[in-house]
């Protein structure tokens, strides 16, 4: 009988256990990653830029020449690596709270002089590494260890939309939401991650993924219910799509 | 090469250059603009990359993102700004990754004033961040040793992967002075081919990371790094002068040893017996030196531009052989030969 392969794991992806919990999107995330620049031909050209949180450890399953960041710096530092290796693809890899907390202008800034690098965002709402306390992404109402009544508006501020921000600035050259808790979502996730590359490799600017993930271990739920938080809950409050595509709207 | 007439703050943004800088990271504080101001246009029309980046946080993580990729990079500031820079220095350190730091330093604490002071000697000589590290610190007390010690600076941050701090202030940034300048040096783009991040290629990837969470790693990676500080020692170098018959040695870095050097020639002709011990390595420190003239009997006078702090150094190098008084002119207005005339005849007699 002949065999067919059927599938085949990305040479970059270790094979190694995971440390991420049961029903953690980062693992998918990874996987993705490393599928995507190996099929474009890319991962022997790559530097990542790891951040802190539940990302970090991203060295230890996508095997590409890796660097760790400060928290929230690692923008700050993708600019320091892009700018003295021009010709390697630079790939960030962060967390919301990373991001978008205690890394707000280090990301404002790296968007907006439109540095030619490709951010991964992945967004769970939480700081997942140190047990679920708020993250600037916490949507209304939602528990966690630091809002145990739910987040409040009144004294918490909002949800922030860092796909919607970075759309607005002029350096942004490709911008997209999407989410893995379903075929349909990854593939549309597969198609704007090769795209934000395609950027970079391009010359034509900052790219920019949010990845919704789901936290099942800090959301106190199971991997089924988590997955359907994020069609439930997240999209409505951070809706998917490209956002900004400059030169794909240009042609 | 030439002969130039310059401020201080040139002298290091040329030294810099000079020197195969490729990358400069800043943000503008006072009163040390004449080198971002300089290097935005020196270095992007000469092959390098000029960044105003948002704050001296992304400054100096930029900084650290240049050096893990082999590149001469180089950030400034003064005392407030560096401050904020110790997270991405800390972080160099215990990834062992190059780079060069330089702070005209002004008076503090907190916004102080834009005037001199030596008030961040234990900053940048203990530590600064957090964790049990150090950098290399050279303390220029001329324009041309600023520009010297500029080049020497990417030198030892890449001979010892660690980060270089030139230590200045506001004095030595504005003053000006006729300096030669070197041959450039092009980038030597083999100093960091065994390490350096600049994608896999054929080889296995490389990881630069200051976490070390396997059992043993982080002690065993924090001894490394004590040895590194130890090999450094060979690097120590002051000046002397008049140290050999002198009775009372006195110790300045700095700008302030320059004036500590005219105040002593001065009480030379009068016929007092005083000499000048000037680190220009304030980490790895002196030590050896001082203990050599503190057995040949000397008595020692700390002066700085602050309330006491390379002092500590001072009586830790010679304790049990000698003693030292110690002298601060306080930040706030720029002391002059004579302000130390007293101080010193008082400590000679005294």
């Amino acid at each position: 009988m002949q065999e067919v392969l059927a599938y085949k794991s990305p040479d970059i992806l270790a094979d190694v256990p995971t440390h991420f919990c049961p029903g953690c999107h980062h693992g998918i995330v990874h996987k993705m990653l490393a599928s995507g620049l190996e099929d474009a031909g890319l991962a022997q050209k790559s530097i990542c830029v790891a951040a802190i949180g539940c990302g970090a450890f991203i060295y230890n399953y996508v095997l590409v020449d890796t660097l760790e960041a400060p928290h929230g710096r690692a923008p700050a530092v993708a600019t320091g690596v892009k700018r003295s290796s021009p010709d390697s693809l630079v790939l960030v890899y962060q967390g919301d709270g990373d991001l978008a907390s205690i890394g707000l202008a280090e990301i404002m800034h790296a968007a907006n002089r439109g540095e030619k690098i490709t951010v991964v965002y992945v967004n769970n709402t939480v700081y997942g590494m140190t047990g679920g306390q708020m993250a600037p992404t916490t949507m209304l109402g939602q528990k966690t260890t630091t809002t145990p009544l739910g987040r409040q508006s009144g004294s918490d501020g909002y949800p922030m939309q860092m796909t919607e921000i970075m759309s607005r600035l002029q350096g942004v050259s490709f911008a997209a939401r999407v989410a893995v808790n379903n075929i349909k979502n990854l593939k549309k996730a597969q198609k704007a991650l090769r795209r934000a590359f395609e950027v970079q490799e391009q010359g034509l600017g900052f790219g920019f993924v949010e990845f919704l993930a789901a936290c099942p271990t800090n959301w106190r739920m199971n991997a089924l219910d988590a997955n359907a938080r994020v069609d439930n809950e997240m999209i409505p409050c951070f809706p998917l799509g490209i956002h900004k595509d400059v030169a794909g709207e240009a042609q | 090469m030439s002969r130039i007439f310059v401020k201080g703050n040139e002298a290091i943004a040329r030294g810099a250059v000079d020197a195969g800088c490729r990358c400069y990271f800043g943000y503008p504080i006072t009163p040390q603009n004449d080198i971002p101001e300089y290097l935005s246009r020196v270095l992007p029309v000469s092959g390098g990359e000029f960044i105003q980046a948002e704050s001296e946080i992304a400054a100096a993580n930029m900084l650290l993102g240049a050096g893990a990729c082999g590149v001469r990079a180089m950030t400034s500031s003064s005392s407030p700004g560096i401050s904020l820079k110790q997270e991405a220095i800390s972080y160099m350190a215990g990834s062992d990754l190059p780079g060069v730091i330089v702070n005209i330093s002004r008076g503090g604490p907190g916004l102080g004033d834009i005037g001199p002071s030596q008030g961040d000697y234990f900053q940048a000589v203990k530590g600064g961040g957090h964790g049990d590290y150090r950098q290399i610190v050279l303390a220029p007390g001329s324009v041309q040793e600023a520009y010297d010690l500029t080049f020497e600076a990417f030198d030892l941050a890449f001979e010892y992967r660690n980060p270089v701090m030139i230590l200045g202030d506001a004095i030595l940034g504005q003053m000006m002075e006729p300096i030669d300048t070197r041959e450039p040096a092009g980038p030597d783009l083999q100093e960091a081919a065994s390490w350096r991040l600049e994608g896999s290629g054929e080889r296995s990837p490389r990881i630069i990371r200051s976490l070390r969470l396997a059992e043993g790693t982080l002690g065993r990676h924090n001894q490394d790094l004590q040895e590194k500080y130890i090999k450094a020692r060979k690097e120590i170098r002051h000046e002397e002068f008049l140290t050999s018959d002198a009775r009372l040695v006195v110790v300045a870095f700095g700008s302030i040893g320059r004036i500590v050097k005219s105040t002593v020639r001065k009480l030379r002709k009068e016929g007092h017996m005083v000499g000048l011990l000037r680190p220009i390595t304030l980490f790895p420190f002196p030590a050896p030196a001082l203990q050599d003239l503190a057995r040949q009997g000397k008595r020692f006078m700390t002066i700085e531009h602050n309330m006491g702090q390379m002092v500590e150094d001072v009586r830790l190098s010679i304790c049990g052989l000698a003693e030292s008084g110690f002298y601060g002119h306080l930040p706030g207005n720029l002391p002059t030969p004579e302000d130390f005339e007293e101080p010193i005849l008082k400590e000679l007699t005294g």
